[in-house]
């Protein structure tokens, strides 16, 4: 018999601030090519000692993270698993200047024992002194999709009860400066939403999304997940299949899906994936989130975030509705997610 | 020795960026490490390229940095006796 | 007791061999692969000893028939020669869809090869620019499968020097819960000055051949290297009739949460991976014959994982070795070319040596085997550690 995974609690640093109650009401639509996050007060959290070193994704990392502990008033934790399709950019371009500039000599450690993909994951662990399993997925857009795979293994299996699983990813300098030379992000001087882009390109925004999650569900559980998986190379015409494949093993069919929650990022260059994959839930009310976060790696983790909170609150936000649809009750969310027609994911959420 | 053990201070604050701590906090017979100012091992190796980059003084071996990093009196003896810039 | 899960290919290149063959030839030749870099200029050249693979980047190129205009990394390159040899042996046929297949990489540097090369010139010089989007970590990942032509789950580890043992880890995982059928695992990692320079940052890169667990140890000798295994369900197995080379049998992970960096001086990280992965293959300690320890031959590590070591098995820890002093430590990669020597040992029923150690640690009575031993292999435990406390365990058996 399968176990559970039920969604406890969430945690956000973003464009639009942290994570609370009136989140989506006071949502801004990004319209430009870099959206930073709206830093909160670090100090109450990490220690004067802890902190000095630390760049902004370990204080986003860790701010998501409580606050995803905190809402699901869980503090044994069986796993810390980690996204980030970046990595800890900031103190990685720091180190990589620093060898070029000063032609390796004096240079220091602190920025290099920072860069390593995992350090988010470890200094979460290292402050909560939390000794269990601590991964950290670096692949792309399925950075989130593949943490959240392992979650739901441990917990599905009963290898685990409760399970910190986020993504985290920061804007830093010149690798962005790289990024809009090659058109992976849009220029500086172009202002597009979403909906109005007529151009290649992202509008990029960091920031860290967590979840707690359980085996076991409460009155204020957010949402079940059902199941994830991850596909490195699709065709537009094997879209339909994927998706049916997917629900076929859950025992499920296309009639099931109240909402669709999309990862559409302006990016007229293969944004269609999306529009193909609503084609094949033609009448079903369709959901964004990348025009409040940002695109980015992990962004897919405030996708779910979006969509575990449609499914708690059983209503929908004005300003995620990408195309409405018939009225339903919300029973089960499908999230489809890619990035340049590359790493696709599926999740599927149910009403808990 | 005195101007050495100030420059030292505010050299200090500012590669380890010890934010709420100003020059005036630290004592000269202050332990840096442990109980004292709470370095770490990684703020040694910080501190073994401040001498090599400010005062010219080359380091092989991080065991040496216990003795010299004891405090702000022993760092300052140390690159007095030291120094080559 | 459970089986495991059957290891049906290998792949390997390190600065000891392009092959698993060569591998094997020189670990049983006692034949160090260390020397001093010659790929790429660094300062550093005449103070340290690395593990490199003696093949230029346009050697790497030839041998896998790249045209001009490629994109990919030597991180990518060493994970493709690596991963088709595992594949080929496996006779893995990648266009049957019908069988669900998956690809977990791991790497620490990812692209930084070419980044560090380019970070500047990318501004003025359009030609390079094809390199930019190479340098995340996952894309090295998608190189590979584009290269073996394998559509699926794909994904990439990145724990740092743990990372490999983790992709196995996990690959075991995917195929007991019947997730996967087949996954390819393993991991790559290049030379770069970027990690040169960083852990010469921390003092512990030693200026002569790195002697594991000797009292006079000075540090590591970094390496690079790719290797990959091809794991299989049992039904696949069974239904194709392959050979299993061994099996992965217990793993596990745990984090020291002690230091960004430095273990702790207990070993506790180290301890707990080892007691999770003995639980998991429902083994004893007793049972294991061999232990691939992780001996970076730093100050710190080789303490903490003695100690930890005493902790796990009492006063009777089995015969051990580091292969780090043959091949370096190649960061991401290093617990996959060791899950093939340990995979090796037990095949051919040897241990390989543990090089350059002279004088046991005055800490605890733990000696390495020094030379080359002919003994039967039912189980062999590998360990490997990384930055940010990230202990992992693996225990491979016939």
């Amino acid at each position: 018999m399968k176990e559970k995974c039920f969604i406890r609690g969430i945690g956000v640093v973003s464009a639009q601030g942290i994570w609370r109650s009136d989140f989506f009401d006071e949502a801004v639509e990004i319209t430009v090519s870099k959206a930073y996050a709206e830093q909160p007060s670090y100090k109450e959290l990490i220690a004067p000692n802890m902190i000095r070193r630390m760049s902004k994704g370990i204080k986003m990392g860790i701010y998501a993270a409580q606050q995803a502990l905190d809402e699901a008033g869980v503090s044994e934790l069986d796993a810390v698993i980690t996204g980030t399709g970046l990595g800890c950019l900031e103190d990685s371009e720091k180190f990589l200047k620093n060898v070029l500039d000063n032609d390796e000599e004096f240079l220091t450690p602190t920025s290099f024992i920072q860069s390593t993909h995992n350090t988010v994951g470890a200094q979460i662990a290292l402050r909560l002194g939390c000794k269990a399993y601590n991964f950290t997925y670096v692949n792309g857009a399925v950075s989130f999709e593949s943490a959240l795979l392992d979650s739901l293994e441990q917990l599905q299996g009963g290898d685990a009860h409760s399970i910190l699983v986020g993504g985290i990813d920061e804007i830093s300098g010149h690798t962005f400066t790289l990024k809009q030379l090659i058109g992976e992000v849009k220029a500086d001087d172009v202002q597009e939403t979403i909906r109005t882009s007529n151009s290649a390109g992202v509008n990029y925004g960091e920031g860290a999304t967590f979840f707690t999650l359980s085996h076991v569900s409460s009155v204020d559980s957010y949402a079940e997940v059902v199941d994830v998986c991850v596909q490195n190379r699709l065709d537009k015409e094997e879209l339909a299949d994927f998706v049916d494949r997917f629900l076929d093993v859950n025992k499920l069919d296309r009639s099931v899906i109240s909402a669709l929650v999309l990862g559409n990022s302006g990016d007229i260059t293969y944004d269609h994936y999306f529009e193909e994959l609503g084609k094949l839930f033609e009448d079903r009310v369709q959901l964004y989130y990348k025009h409040l976060y940002g695109h980015s790696d992990i962004a897919s983790a405030f996708g779910m975030a979006t969509a575990a909170y449609v499914l708690k609150e059983q209503s929908i936000p004005e300003n995620i509705v990408w195309k409405a649809g018939k009225q339903i009750p919300l029973t089960y969310v499908l999230l489809y997610n890619q990035y340049k027609g590359r790493d696709h994911s599926l999740v599927l959420l149910k009403r808990s | 020795m005195e101007e050495l053990k100030e420059e030292l201070k505010g050299k200090i604050i500012e590669v380890l960026n010890l934010e709420d701590i100003e020059v005036s906090d630290i004592n000269d017979d202050d332990s840096l490490f442990g109980d004292g100012l709470g370095l770490d091992s990684i703020d040694a190796l910080e501190l073994i390229v401040l001498l090599d980059k400010g005062y010219g003084i080359k380091l092989s071996d991080p065991k040496q940095g216990k003795a010299i990093f004891e405090s702000i009196n022993t760092m300052a003896d140390f690159i007095s006796k030291n120094r080559t810039k | 007791m459970s089986r495991g899960v059957g290891i049906t290919g290998m792949g390997i290149v390190s600065a000891i061999g392009l092959s698993v063959e060569e591998n094997l030839l020189a670990l049983s030749q006692s034949r160090c692969g260390i020397s001093r870099i010659d790929n790429f200029d660094t300062r550093h050249r005449d103070n340290v000893l690395v593990g490199e693979i003696k093949l230029s980047n346009r050697d790497l190129e030839d041998r896998i028939g790249l045209t001009k205009g490629h994109s990919l990394t030597r991180t990518g390159m060493l994970g493709i020669l690596a991963a088709r040899q595992a594949l080929q042996q496996a006779e893995l046929d990648l266009k049957d869809t019908s069988i669900r297949t998956g690809l977990i990489s791991s790497t620490s540097v990812g692209g930084m090869d070419v980044t560090e090369k380019y970070f500047y010139a990318y501004m003025q010089d359009v030609e390079l620019q094809h390199y930019i989007r190479s340098h995340d970590a996952g894309v090295s990942t998608q190189q590979i499968a584009d290269d073996l032509g394998l559509r699926g789950a794909v994904t990439t580890i990145s724990t740092a020097c743990s990372s490999a043992a983790n992709a196995i880890m996990l690959g075991a995982r995917l195929i007991k819960s019947g997730r996967l059928d087949r996954v390819i695992v393993g991991g790559t990692d290049a030379l770069s000055k970027f990690t040169l320079n960083g852990f010469n940052t921390l003092m512990i890169l030693s200026d002569t051949y790195c002697r594991p667990f000797d009292q006079h140890r000075k540090g590591l000798n970094l390496g690079e290297a790719a290797a990959y295994l091809v794991l299989e369900s049992e039904e696949l197995i069974a239904k194709e009739e392959k050979t299993v080379l061994a099996r992965v049998v217990g793993y596990g992970n745990a984090n020291d949460a002690f230091h960004q960096t430095a273990s702790s001086e207990n070993g506790e990280g180290a301890f707990l991976a080892m007691q999770k992965a003995f639980a998991v293959g429902g083994i004893e300690p007793r049972q294991i014959d061999y232990i691939n320890v992780h001996g970076t031959a730093t100050p710190n590590n080789d303490l903490s994982e003695g100690r930890a070591l005493l902790r796990a098995f009492g006063e009777k820890v089995p015969i051990f070795s580091s292969t780090k002093s043959f091949t370096g430590h190649t960061l991401a990669a290093a617990a996959a070319i060791e899950a093939v020597y340990s995979v090796l040992a037990i095949q051919e029923g040897m241990v390989f040596p543990n090089l350059h150690f002279e004088t046991a640690m005055e800490e605890f009575d733990l000696i390495p085997q020094v030379d080359v031993l002919h003994k039967e292999i039912d189980y062999v435990l590998s360990n490997s550690f990384g930055f940010g406390g990230n202990c992992s365990t693996l225990i491979l058996g016939r």
